[in-house]
């Protein structure tokens, strides 16, 4: 599986709550335009490892990493890295939709309008092109300046894609993106990540295992703070190694 | 008569005990207010409104009280919305959770249990003597600012916690900053609840009598303030002052500058009361 | 963008540092002049003789008198509050429909916002007549109907926070109550209050601290006089209400009697420090125990 260059690493990486280590040893290269997933019980740290590749555990208290991430063969966590910067690069959808209480449009251009872009041409193409790739624009088109918070759960989580993808990232981490959507909606989502494999990488965490299955290429299985295996999908899902992995993706706990 | 009947007796006591209470205190507050309209209302004129203070009941006036009492207003808020707002974002968003936070979180908590008239000796001493600055509007504006900081700050703080956490992940998650967040963000979505805890604090600010009586603000003043510089009076000290006179023609004056002032601190809480209710109306995360 | 970000951390935890410097100022400003009282006054003298007269020509400086003022009309005003603020807290919980709840507390809070100043002319104008109409020896000024006062404008602070305290008891101490065939009576006063004690007990400490510093209502009401009795009837002086008296005139700053509102303040002060503090304790140790 290293036929394509590898986007994301992480080496040796250890993560803690103060006293807490919330992530062992962990190692793992995620490829470029593939779908990589995250799999596992509650609390066995696949949130909180994707939620390292774009350092957004930085503003919490007595959080800290030991190890490397790399993307594009960069150290994330160098002291020269700016956090804006790499987040530009590595954009993120939540798990509950979570449109700013403003404008579809503003919520749109929000990332651009931060970095300094001010010219409206530049933003109104930007909005367009992003809604498009969405999935959203014939939706919405009409009422761009109707407050998001009117739209439905399902629009909403399109409409917080198309947010991280108007700042043109190359990486988009989910954190269980369909897991408060209905099955219409979640369906919509996950053709989306389909279309959106083609031109970005995706690190998707996700507790449905059919999902995981669905759409992505390569599927991590983490319990208890380790990486337990990662396979191709396919592999995974018809001959795990590990027999946690065979248990859980069984059912036996979760 | 069995035990449980008596219990149910004793219960039903107790309810229609529980209703008297809580209406007794809107009744004596009715009654009050009935008592001061009809004292006073008939005073209130043109004449009432537009004169300045004078030994004579009959020719009094509450101009510069009710001036006095606008410019309190405005400065006050002018100095205490941006001081305490800043504070609270400090200490919602940046402070870590360190042994100074939770100094400056007691310490908050203390200022707010410290009566308004040491906050009037407050400024007596480090505003008017230490800084010469005399008994004028900045002076009062100063010293309620001070008083009124707390409460802001607190209000600020409550207002900003509402905002949910994925609020500020969405925007961190663009690359946003944390200013920018917090500016573009967590400001504008909390702004109802501040400004509502603003308008509360500044109320209070304006019923308030005895810290300015302490720093020297005069019962009697021939002008209406022109500047923050000028010396002035506000309505709560005219009515201390003509409620102690013997006089009935004073306390007739003071009932009628009751009502003024009363306008005044209604209206203030019936904005912040409709402000809330928009706010919350308004976003429903 | 970076300094930029520092900046504007530095100017947001300037105002917040801003409260510690508010805190140091009071202090110094009332141990500063407090010193040089107690330089010229002994503190043995101020707090064991038995009159207050610093601006008579035969001066005497103990505070007992205003102490003994402030505490009859505090205690009077906890008095009034407490039973009926409590009433309200149990009655709102136990009994009465979340509607009307809904309704009447907004409107008990607006005892709460009604400057004190009117509070004083009402206590003065109304209830000293009314009272005067069926006790005969009470005097124009007394402690009596400006503490009866002060009790109605504290209602709400007992009421809403003795409900908070009762509304965070556990429903399944409640309910278990219930279980058992208790009345609502039972329920409120057997398990509900001695479980919410702490909470209630924050609730009157604080509004203790609230009478104790409250100023026009006593300043109009209650006298000038400062003597040391616990007669309700007659015309007393609180420690915030010589101050106030003081300001009034014009005693010369830097003057001995300039100085005595300083040590009547920090007085104040400290009564007023040592019940916040002890609040936040007692809040402090009971948070702990349910969480």
């Amino acid at each position: 599986m290293t036929k394509k260059q590898s986007k994301l690493e992480a080496n040796n990486l250890d993560a803690y709550y103060g006293d807490f280590q919330a992530l062992k040893n962990i190692n793992i290269a995620m490829e470029e335009k593939a779908v990589t997933a995250f799999i596992g019980p509650s609390g066995c740290g696949k949130s909180t490892f994707l939620r390292t590749l774009n350092r957004m555990n930085d503003y919490i208290d007595g959080f800290r990493i030991q190890g490397q991430i790399l993307l594009d063969g960069r150290d994330i966590y160098a002291t020269d890295v700016r956090v804006d910067e790499l987040r530009k690069e590595v954009g993120m959808v939540f798990q509950k939709p979570n449109p700013f209480p403003k404008t579809i449009y503003e919520n749109v251009v929000y990332g651009l309008k931060i970095q300094g872009i001010k010219d409206k041409k530049i933003l109104q193409e930007a909005c367009e092109k992003s809604l498009q790739q969405a999935a959203l624009w014939n939706e919405v088109k009409d009422k761009l300046d109707k407050s998001a918070l009117a739209l439905s759960g399902g629009q909403q989580q399109r409409l917080c894609i198309a947010r991280a993808l108007a700042i043109q990232p190359s990486v988009i981490l989910m954190d269980e993106p369909a897991s408060a959507l209905d099955p219409i909606s979640t369906a919509k989502i996950e053709e989306l990540i389909h279309e959106l494999k083609k031109n970005y990488t995706i690190v998707i965490v996700t507790h449905n295992m059919q999902q995981a299955g669905r759409v992505s290429d390569h599927t991590a299985f983490f319990y208890m703070g380790e990486l337990v295996e990662y396979a191709k999908t396919k592999t995974m899902f018809t001959s795990p190694s590990d027999t946690r992995t065979q248990n859980y993706i069984t059912g036996r706990f979760g | 008569m069995t035990n449980s009947e008596k219990n149910r007796l004793k219960d039903k006591a107790f309810q229609v005990f529980g209703i008297f209470c809580t209406f007794i205190g809107l009744v004596v507050l009715a009654i009050f207010l009935i008592d001061i309209v009809i004292e006073g209302v008939g005073r209130i004129d043109w004449d009432f409104m537009t004169s300045l203070p004078s030994r004579r009941a009959a020719r009094a006036g509450i101009l510069t009280a009710w001036a006095g009492t606008l410019w309190i207003l405005v400065l006050s808020a002018l100095i205490a919305f941006p001081l305490g707002i800043a504070a609270g974002i400090y200490l919602e968003e940046y402070a870590k959770k360190t042994k100074l936070s939770d100094f400056l979180e007691i310490n908050i908590a203390n200022l707010a249990g410290v009566p308004s008239i040491i906050y009037g000796l407050l400024g007596l001493e480090l505003f008017v003597r230490f800084m010469h600055l005399g008994p004028v509007l900045l002076v009062g504006a100063l010293t309620l600012s001070l008083l009124i900081l707390p409460i802001v700050i607190v209000t600020t703080r409550e207002a900003i916690k509402a905002v949910p956490r994925t609020i500020r992940d969405g925007s961190f998650a663009l690359g946003a900053s944390k200013w920018q967040t917090v500016w573009n963000q967590v400001l504008p979505a909390s702004f109802g609840g501040i400004l509502t805890g603003v308008i509360l604090a500044l109320s209070r600010a304006v019923g308030e009598a005895a810290p300015l009586i302490v720093i020297g603000a005069l019962a009697y003043v021939p002008f209406v303030p022109k500047s923050p510089m000028d010396e002035f009076t506000v309505l709560p000290i005219q009515i201390f002052n003509w409620t102690s006179r013997p006089q009935a023609a004073f306390l007739t004056n003071a009932a009628a500058a009751i009502i003024v002032l009363l306008l005044i601190t209604f209206l203030l809480n019936g904005i912040a009361v409709y402000l809330r209710h928009r706010q919350q109306k308004k976003i429903k995360w | 963008m970076r300094v930029q970000e520092k900046i504007i951390e530095g100017l947001l935890w300037l105002s917040a540092a801003i409260t510690i410097l508010v805190t140091a100022s009071i202090i110094w400003v009332l141990l500063s002049e407090s010193i040089q009282f107690f330089s010229e006054v002994s503190i043995v003298r101020f707090l064991t003789e038995k009159e207050w007269t610093p601006l008579f020509a035969d001066k005497k400086f103990g505070i007992m008198p205003l102490v003994a003022g402030t505490f009859l009309t505090t205690a009077i005003a906890i008095a009034v509050a407490l039973p009926i603020g409590l009433t309200i807290a149990i009655y709102l919980n136990e009994y009465a429909h979340a509607r009307f709840k809904t309704i009447i507390k907004p409107l008990l809070e607006v005892l709460a916002t009604i400057p004190t100043v009117v509070y004083g002319f009402f206590a003065l104008t109304v209830v000293t007549p009314f009272l005067q109409s069926f006790i005969p020896g009470l005097a124009g000024f007394n402690a009596l109907s400006a503490g009866i006062v002060m009790g109605v404008m504290i209602i709400p602070m007992i009421s809403s926070l003795s409900e908070d305290a009762i509304s965070a008891v556990p429903r399944s101490l409640r309910e278990a109550a219930y279980g058992m065939g208790s009345t609502r009576l039972q329920t409120a006063f057997g398990v509900m209050v001695p479980a919410a004690s702490s909470g209630i007990l924050v609730s009157v400490i604080l509004a203790i601290s609230r009478a104790v510093g409250e100023t026009m209502i006593v300043a109009i009401a209650a006298g000038q006089q400062p003597r040391l009795t616990l007669n309700p009837l007659v015309p007393i002086e609180t420690i915030t209400t010589y101050i106030v008296q003081v300001s009034m005139g014009d005693v010369p700053h830097g003057s001995l009697e300039y100085r005595t509102i300083f040590a009547a303040g920090m007085t104040l002060f400290v009564f007023t420090f040592l019940l916040n503090n002890l609040s936040f304790w007692i809040k402090k140790k009971y948070q702990e125990k349910y969480d």
